[in-house]
C-alpha cells in the first residue's frame, strides 16, 4: 500500500497511460472529424475490431508490422465506405446503422480469427523507440519519450487534426456541412462528398486505433479485443466538445484512471477487480453530464441531408 | 412534409382501415434484408473455403429439425421478444436503447435475490412478485439514462453502453460475493454462480423434457399489451407523437423529455423481464454469460419487426432460430457461430438503409392521396 504513490509508480502509471490513450486518441480524433461533418459513426468499435484483426493477421503471416498497419487502414476505409453509403446515401438512422456496423465487425473478426488463426497467438509488436537526449530527462523522459511509433503518432495527430479542422479550406467545408448542410449545398459544396470523406477519414483512423491495440499495445488478438473501447472513444468526442484538444484531455483523463486501476491491481491493493474495472465507465457517464461544451455540437449532427427538405 | 401527417400519428382517418400495402412493404423490405445478408454470408464462407450450403443446412436443421431444436428456438425467442418490446417503445419515442444487456442483468440480479430471500412464499405469489421486482430493476436501469437525457441532455446511446459495462461488473462482484452459491463456497469450488432458486418459483414447462417454459406465453401476451398501449392509450399516443415529430409534439404541449425518459424506463423494464425469464424459466440460478447478447439481438429483432409489437413475434422466432442453429452449425460443420453475429450486423445495416425507400414510398403515396382528394372535391 505504502508504495502506491512513490515516484516510480507514478511514472509507471503515466507511462501506461500513454499506451492506453493511444487507441482512444486515434479512434476519437477520427470520430471528431466524422461528427464535425454531421455524421455519427457508432460503429467505431466494430471497425477497430475488424481492422485490429487485419493488422494482427497480416503482421503474423508476413512478419511486417507496417503491412499490418496498412491492412488495418484499408479495412477501415472499406468499412468507412460501407458506413457512409448506408448513413449518407441511404440516409439511415445513424445510431442504428452504427450498431449494425459494430455487430458486423464483432462477428466478422471473431469468425476470421477462428477460421484463419485458430489458437491463441501473439505477435512481436512495435517496440519502444527512445528519442535521443529527450528520453534521458528524469521522470518526464521515460513517460513521454520512450514509446512506440504508434503512440507518438497518436499524440502528434492531435495538432494535425486541429490544424486541418481549424485552418484549412477542407476543415471549413467539413464544419459547414455539419452546421448547415443546406447553406453549404447552395454554395456548391458537395454535402455528401464531404461527409463520405469525413466518415472515411474517421474510419481509417479507427482502423489504425484497432491496429494500435493488436500490434502495438496488447500484441495479440482475441474475441471482442476492444471490449467496447470504440464506444468510449465516441463518448470522448462528446466529452471533448468536438475539439481535438478536448478529446486529448478526455483520453488522458480516462486512460490515467484506467492505468491507475491496472497498477492498483498489480500492486495487490485489496479492492475487488470488478469495482476497479467499473471505475472508468462511471467516470465516462459523469463526464458526459458535463455540459460545458454542449454549445459546440454540430447543428446537423445525426441528421441526414436531403435537398429541399426542412 | 405536411403538418397534418406529422402531428397526428396514425391519424383518425386511417386508423380504422387496415393499410395492407404498407404492411406488405414493412414485411418485404426486412425479409429482403435478411435474404441479402444470408447471401453475403454465403459469399464470405465461400471465400473462407467453407461450404455455405452445408453450413446453412445444419443451421436450419438445428433450429427447426427436431422437437428439441424447435422448442429451443422458442426458448431463445422469448427474451428476444421481451427485449424487443422495450426497444419498440423506445424507438417509437425516438430514443435508441442500447442498454438491453445491462437491463437484462439488473432484472436477473433482482429475480435471483428476491426468491432466495423470500423462499418461504408460495409459488402463486412468488412468481408474479419476482417478475414485478425484476421488471422494476430493469426499469430502474433504464430510468438512469432516461433521466440523464431528460435533465442533462446526456446522449442515451452512450450512457446505456456504459451502464451495460457497469451492470456486468456489478453482477461479477455480487456473484463472487454475497450471491455466490453457499454450496460452492463449502465445496471450495467458488464457481461464479448463485444458489439454485426454490422450486416453486420455477416457471412451468410447456413441453416435457424441453426447456420451453411459460415465459413464452407471458411474452406473447405482453406483445399484445404493448400494442394496445402504444396504439390505444393516450400515453402511447404521446410517445409515438414524440417520436414522429418532437417539435410538433412540443408545440402541442407534450413534455418531450419526460416521455423519452418514460419510454427508456419502460424499455428497461421489459429487458429486465427478459432477465427474469432466463433466470426463473431456464437456468433456475444466476450464472455468468446470462445475457448471451440478447440486448443487441433484440434490437435487430425489433427493427426487423418494423418496430411493431406484433411484427416482433415472428422476427424474434426467426432470430431465436438463427441463434439455436448457429450453435448446431458450429458443432456439425465447424463454421463458427460468430458468423450469425456478422449476418445480424448486415441485416441491421440493410434494414436501416432500406428505410429511405419506405419513407419515399410513403411520401409519394401522400402526394397521390392529396391529388385524389383535390380532384374529387
Amino acid at each position: 500500500m505504502k508504495n502506491v504513490f512513490s515516484l516510480a509508480v507514478i511514472s509507471g502509471i503515466l507511462n501506461t497511460m500513454m499506451g492506453l490513450a493511444t487507441p482512444f486518441l486515434y479512434a476519437a480524433l477520427g470520430e471528431t472529424i466524422a461528427q464535425t461533418s454531421g455524421v455519427v459513426n457508432l460503429g467505431v468499435d466494430g471497425v477497430m475490431l475488424l481492422s485490429g484483426f487485419a493488422a494482427f493477421y497480416v503482421a503474423l503471416s508476413t512478419g511486417s508490422l507496417w503491412l499490418g498497419l496498412l491492412a488495418a487502414a484499408l479495412v477501415g476505409l472499406l468499412l468507412g465506405l460501407l458506413m457512409s453509403f448506408v448513413s449518407v446515401t441511404l440516409k439511415a438512422e445513424q445510431g442504428v446503422s452504427g450498431i449494425g456496423l459494430y455487430m458486423f465487425g464483432l462477428g466478422m473478426s471473431s469468425l476470421l480469427l477462428k477460421i484463419l488463426v485458430g489458437t491463441v497467438k501473439t505477435v512481436q509488436g512495435f517496440a519502444p523507440v527512445p528519442i535521443p537526449v529527450l528520453a534521458n530527462i528524469p521522470f518526464i523522459g521515460p513517460i513521454l519519450f520512450r514509446n512506440s511509433i504508434p503512440v507518438y503518432g497518436a499524440f502528434l495527430l492531435v495538432p494535425v487534426v486541429w490544424w486541418m479542422l481549424e485552418k484549412t479550406t477542407l476543415g471549413l467545408k467539413i464544419k459547414s456541412v455539419g452546421q448547415n448542410p443546406a447553406a453549404a449545398d447552395s454554395l456548391g459544396i458537395s454535402v455528401d462528398g464531404i461527409r463520405y470523406l469525413s466518415v472515411c477519414m474517421g474510419a481509417v483512423l479507427a482502423g489504425v486505433a484497432g491496429a494500435s491495440l493488436s500490434i502495438s499495445v496488447l500484441n495479440l488478438f482475441q474475441d471482442n479485443l476492444t471490449a467496447g473501447q470504440g464506444f468510449i472513444a465516441v463518448a470522448l468526442v462528446y466529452f471533448g466538445g468536438w475539439s481535438p484538444i478536448g478529446v486529448l484531455g478526455g483520453a488522458l483523463l480516462f486512460s490515467v484512471v484506467n492505468s491507475f486501476q491496472l497498477w492498483v491491481q498489480v500492486l495487490g491493493v485489496k479492492i475487488p477487480a470488478s469495482v476497479a474495472i467499473m471505475l472508468p465507465y462511471i467516470l465516462t457517464i459523469a463526464a458526459l453530464t458535463v455540459t460545458v461544451n454542449r454549445m459546440r455540437q454540430p447543428a446537423a449532427l445525426n441528421k441526414p441531408f436531403e435537398r429541399g427538405e426542412s | 412534409m405536411t403538418t397534418r401527417s406529422t402531428t397526428s400519428p396514425g391519424g383518425k382517418r386511417r386508423a380504422s382501415a387496415v393499410d395492407w400495402s404498407r404492411i406488405a412493404l414493412n414485411v418485404f423490405l426486412p425479409v429482403l434484408g435478411v435474404v441479402l445478408a444470408l447471401v453475403l454470408g454465403a459469399v464470405m464462407l465461400l471465400i473462407l473455403k467453407a461450404n455455405p450450403l452445408a453450413a446453412y443446412a445444419s443451421l436450419v436443421n438445428g433450429a427447426v429439425g427436431s422437437q428439441f431444436g424447435l422448442t429451443q428456438t422458442l426458448v431463445k425467442a422469448t427474451p428476444l421478444l421481451l427485449v424487443g418490446l422495450g426497444i419498440c417503445i423506445a424507438f417509437r419515442a425516438n430514443v435508441i436503447n442500447i442498454g438491453g444487456e445491462g437491463q437484462i442483468i439488473a432484472g436477473a440480479l433482482m429475480s435471483t435475490w428476491f426468491p432466495l430471500f423470500f423462499h418461504s412464499w408460495p409459488g402463486w405469489l412468488l412468481i408474479p412478485a419476482t417478475m414485478i421486482v425484476g421488471f422494476l430493476a430493469g426499469a430502474f436501469w433504464g430510468f438512469i439514462p432516461g433521466i440523464l437525457k431528460a435533465r442533462l441532455n446526456v446522449n442515451e446511446i452512450l450512457s446505456t453502453i456504459m451502464l451495460n459495462a457497469i451492470a456486468l461488473q456489478l453482477m461479477n462482484l455480487l456473484l463472487q460475493g454475497p450471491l455466490m452459491d453457499p454450496a460452492g463456497v463449502a465445496a471450495r469450488t467458488f464457481l461464479a454462480q448463485s444458489a439454485q432458486l426454490p422450486q416453486q418459483v420455477w416457471l412451468p414447462r410447456l413441453v416435457p423434457r424441453t426447456l420451453l417454459h411459460a415465459g413464452a406465453i407471458v411474452a406473447v401476451g405482453l406483445a399484445i399489451v404493448v400494442y394496445v398501449f402504444l396504439w390505444r392509450t393516450t400515453i402511447g399516443y404521446d410517445i409515438r407523437a414524440v417520436g414522429l415529430n418532437p417539435d410538433a409534439a412540443r408545440y402541442s404541449g407534450i413534455n418531450v423529455p419526460t416521455f423519452q425518459a418514460l419510454s427508456l424506463t419502460l424499455a428497461g423494464g421489459f429487458a429486465g423481464l427478459a432477465g427474469v425469464v432466463e433466470v426463473i424459466g431456464v437456468q433456475h440460478r444466476l450464472m455468468e454469460g446470462l445475457t448471451s447478447g440478447y440486448g443487441f439481438t433484440g434490437i435487430v429483432a425489433a427493427l426487423l419487426g418494423s418496430l411493431h409489437p406484433i411484427g416482433l413475434i415472428p422476427a424474434s422466432i426467426l432470430f431465436g432460430g438463427l441463434l439455436v442453429g448457429a450453435d448446431k452449425m458450429q458443432r456439425a460443420v465447424q463454421v463458427p457461430s460468430s458468423l450469425v453475429m456478422a449476418i445480424l450486423g448486415l441485416v441491421v445495416l440493410f434494414v436501416s438503409g432500406s428505410a429511405l425507400w419506405s419513407r419515399r414510398w410513403a411520401a409519394r403515396r401522400r402526394i397521390g392521396e392529396q391529388r385524389d382528394q383535390e380532384s374529387g372535391a
